[in-house]
């Protein structure tokens, strides 16, 4: 596990990566299994998923039997350090806004790769050309062709169970990429049979879970050909990742490594190459620049002894997380007051979240059923793709959404009981008990993620007079949902309601306004740094490589000029591996 | 109740899928969450060991005492399982009408002022503590606040039991020793791919076309 190299640095680097999540550990470890010497820098502590993951922690041993707390926001046994608030860093939001964005932010080794839902879509051939299809918005500078092939890398490297649907824009893995769907749960299976009756395809969901173990013989051949030493280090990483064994919710992170987090999957084989050096605790101020007008580094503020320090390398990887990017370069003002690579003014410009709705309702057919596990693997199993990517001529607003779902027989919680206030008021004693016993399991609800268009009121900048407790200016928020968003919200709320009818529920849907979750809380929050073809309207070109400044590149959420419904991890997976095998072959050459 | 709390006992706690259930309307400004630039230890918490709320509880032992009596009648030890108090729901409550945040700072003044009421009432009665009162005559008052429609002089009694019940059946249900009574039997590991729905609930719900 992530043997961090003390606080002794080499005095140079090939690459500085910072941040450790998905874009930061996939640049890392494709760098590293290459040969390049890395430095990645996080400014969480050090995290080690084996031996802190509370697998089979039962609520008993948690405060307030691990309900959720403005400390906790996901319970206490959530694997985040951090969440909307992080000690001691401060975010504002402008005078105006429509809405206070929440900003979510983890402060440990391997960021929010730790807790994540492991839902791993791909974006469709649509999703890259939004532009083309509705003129809203602007187009991605690649194709789906470009990325299908890392989409098939990064599935057979992180391990993603799923099935290929054929649905119109949710892509086909190729052949023998993915892993088994597990069964549906009862609930999942009767949302199939309601969606069938309502045109709503409801199909195996994609997660990066392992259902099966890796076939650590073959696909190390397949992912890196010609580099013997990478097959070595990811055959063995493989063969030691464990299957699901079907308990304890993926949220707490995975001690046997079988779901995808970037301190389980990507940092042990990168430092198994000896190439990467860690350091944690260290959070980066600026991108350092000579005169020539190449990055020549980072500077950034060491935690635990609040000193300045400063790294430097050949070129600058800068992956902290899409706001937490734009950040720093705003605040690299060595060149321009207008901030790094910001030559176009988009920095910090076209931020967007998902659009977020639920739904849930009591489902009397599942009721008083003998008892069964249905734990599973620790997150959905079926989910619903965009069914109407060809319908919008019928449709009130542009994109789309799929529709995440859950319920039935999960661990109790302290609200899991909140029913018995409407079934069984006034009850108490061995009545209370059976009226439990009985309703237990049996509720289920719906939950839309569906896509925002970029807009000119929302965004981030510096906040002129807050700095955090380093002294680095913070970001402050505006916000304001258009109505594109509002009636996509209101379209699953009746989605939801109809699904929940045909389970024999009863369900009131909201008005998308009322049900709209808030700006940044579904914690997609992507592209204020995004990039495109042009100089002018986008800060990198495709591979994630600023137009501004040649050495310095963004591999996160920030570059992701569009945010298609399908939750963005996997994509920014897919990105940095690409990215990084050009930067490899621009440092050949010569040109980095 | 206000509309958050609505919303919360809407959708319940069943969608896995779905984070914080709480709702933003466009328009309406609630503010971001506010910082606790103190509270390290629950921010960072340490999972190797089993750990309660790091804040001072606020229940003396008198008012245990009555939410010990209380609680047990609610979830009494029966052939469903033992009895709240003995898997610890007094202590549960006590540490989250404690604690610091807003929802449980509501729930406090509703559960304190409702175990007082308790026992005022169980003196105008009896002149006694309710814990004090035969099981005959402790029923008799529960029984006038468990009602949906309760008398205009026990509703303050009532507006507490619904909470007071609240509580105790999510304190109860979430010590894992009742979770076999309840119907709970995950959070162990099992070998091979997830076995899915038995076939004698496919069939008794008409699922086969399906599964």
């Amino acid at each position: 596990m992530p043997i961090l190299t003390d606080r002794k640095t080499k005095p140079q680097y090939d690459v500085i990566v910072v941040g450790s999540g998905a874009g930061g550990g996939m640049a890392a470890m494709i760098l590293a299994l290459n040969g390049v010497k890395v430095l990645m820098v996080e400014a969480g502590r050090n995290y080690d998923a084996v031996t802190e993951t509370p697998m089979f922690h039962t609520p008993q041993m948690a405060p307030l039997r691990g309900h959720a707390t403005p400390d906790r926001p996901f319970g206490h046994y959530d694997a985040n350090i951090g969440g909307w608030q992080v000690p001691g860093e401060p975010y504002t939001n402008k005078p105006g806004t429509e809405g206070d964005f929440w900003w979510w932010r983890a402060r440990m080794l391997g960021g929010r790769t730790n807790h994540w839902g492991r839902i791993s879509l791909r974006f469709g051939e649509f999703d890259f050309k939004p532009k083309s299809r509705d003129g809203l918005g602007v187009d991605w500078p690649m194709t789906y062709a470009d990325m299908a092939p890392w989409y098939d890398r990064v599935e057979q490297l992180i391990g993603v169970y799923g099935e290929n649907c054929g649905v119109t824009n949710a892509p086909d893995s190729s052949p023998g990429v993915l892993l088994p769907t597990p069964k549906p749960r009862l609930g999942e299976l009767m949302a199939k049979k309601a969606g069938k009756k309502l045109g709503v395809p409801v199909v195996g969901a994609r997660r990066a879970v392992l259902s099966a173990p890796l076939d650590w013989q073959r696909l190390p051949k397949v992912l890196f050909p010609n580099n013997p030493k990478a097959q070595e280090i990811i055959g063995k990483d493989m063969m030691t990742r464990s299957p699901c064994f079907w308990a304890t919710h993926c949220v707490r992170g995975c001690s046997i490594r079988a779901n995808f987090q970037s301190t389980t999957v990507l940092l042990p084989p990168a430092l198994a190459t000896g190439n990467l050096d860690i350091i944690t605790d260290a959070m980066v101020r600026e991108v350092m620049m000579d005169a020539s007008g190449k990055a020549t580094g980072v500077h950034y503020i060491d935690k635990k002894t609040r000193r300045d320090m400063a790294v430097k390398a050949r070129v600058v990887i800068v992956a902290g997380g899409a706001c937490e990017t734009a950040r720093i370069l705003l605040n690299s003002k060595s060149r321009d007051q207008a901030g790094l690579a910001n030559s176009s003014g988009q920095v910090g410009k076209n931020l967007m979240d998902s659009v977020g709705t639920s739904l849930g309702s009591h489902i009397p057919a599942m009721e008083d059923l003998p008892p069964f596990n249905e734990d599973g693997a620790g997150g959905l199993h079926v989910y619903s793709p965009w069914w109407l990517a060809n319908n919008h001529a019928k449709l009130n607003f542009p994109r789309g959404y799929h529709i995440e779902m859950g319920g039935g027989r999960q661990m109790p919680e302290v609200k899991t009981f909140a029913y018995l206030n409407s079934t069984s008021p006034g009850l108490y004693g061995s009545k209370l008990k059976e009226e439990a016993r009985r309703y237990y399991g049996a509720s289920f609800s719906f939950a839309g993620r569906g896509e925002m268009v970029p807009n000119k009121d929302c965004y981030c900048e510096l906040d002129p007079k807050v700095v955090d407790q380093w002294g680095i200016p913070v970001l402050r928020f505006h916000w304001k949902w258009s109505d594109h968003e509002i009636n996509q919200a209101t379209h699953m709320q009746n989605t939801f309601a109809e699904m929940l009818e045909g389970m024999g529920g009863k369900a009131k849907p909201l008005h998308g306004r009322d049900a709209i979750k808030r700006p940044g809380e579904i914690i997609h929050e992507v592209g204020p740094a995004r990039m495109g073809d042009k100089a002018d309207n986008s800060v990198t070109n495709q591979y994630c490589q600023t137009w501004d400044v040649q050495n310095l590149f963004l591999m996160d959420g920030s570059v992701l000029p569009s945010n298609p419904d399908k939750n963005p991890t996997l994509t920014i997976l897919a990105l940095a591996w690409r990215s990084c095998e050009w930067l490899m072959e621009e440092m050949k050459r010569g040109n980095v | 109740m206000n509309r958050r709390h609505a919303i919360k006992w809407l959708t319940g706690s069943a969608a896995g899928v779905a984070a914080a259930p709480i709702i933003a309307a466009p328009g309406a400004t609630e503010p971001a969450p506010p910082a606790y630039p103190t509270r390290f230890t629950f921010h960072d918490p340490d999972f190797s060991k089993p750990m309660t709320g790091p804040w001072e509880r606020l229940l003396t032992e008198p008012e245990l005492t009555t939410t010990k009596a209380l609680a047990d009648i609610i979830l009494p030890k029966d052939e469903h399982g033992p009895a709240a108090s003995e898997i610890g729901v007094h202590d549960f409550i006590n540490e989250w009408i404690s604690a610091p945040y807003p929802d449980q700072r509501e729930d406090c003044e509703v559960i304190r002022g409702g175990l007082a009421w308790v026992n005022t009432e169980s003196f105008r009665r009896h002149e006694k503590t309710f814990a004090e009162l035969t099981h005959h005559q402790q029923i008799a008052i529960v029984d006038d606040i468990a009602t949906v429609t309760p008398k205009p002089e026990h509703a303050i009694g009532a507006a507490f039991f619904k909470a007071f019940r609240h509580l105790c059946v999510g304190g109860y249900y979430t010590h894992s020793s009742t979770w076999k009574q309840l119907g709970y039997v995950g959070n162990v590991s099992l070998a091979g791919p997830y076995p899915g729905v038995p076939q004698e609930i496919i069939e008794k719900l008409g699922l086969q076309d399906v599964a």
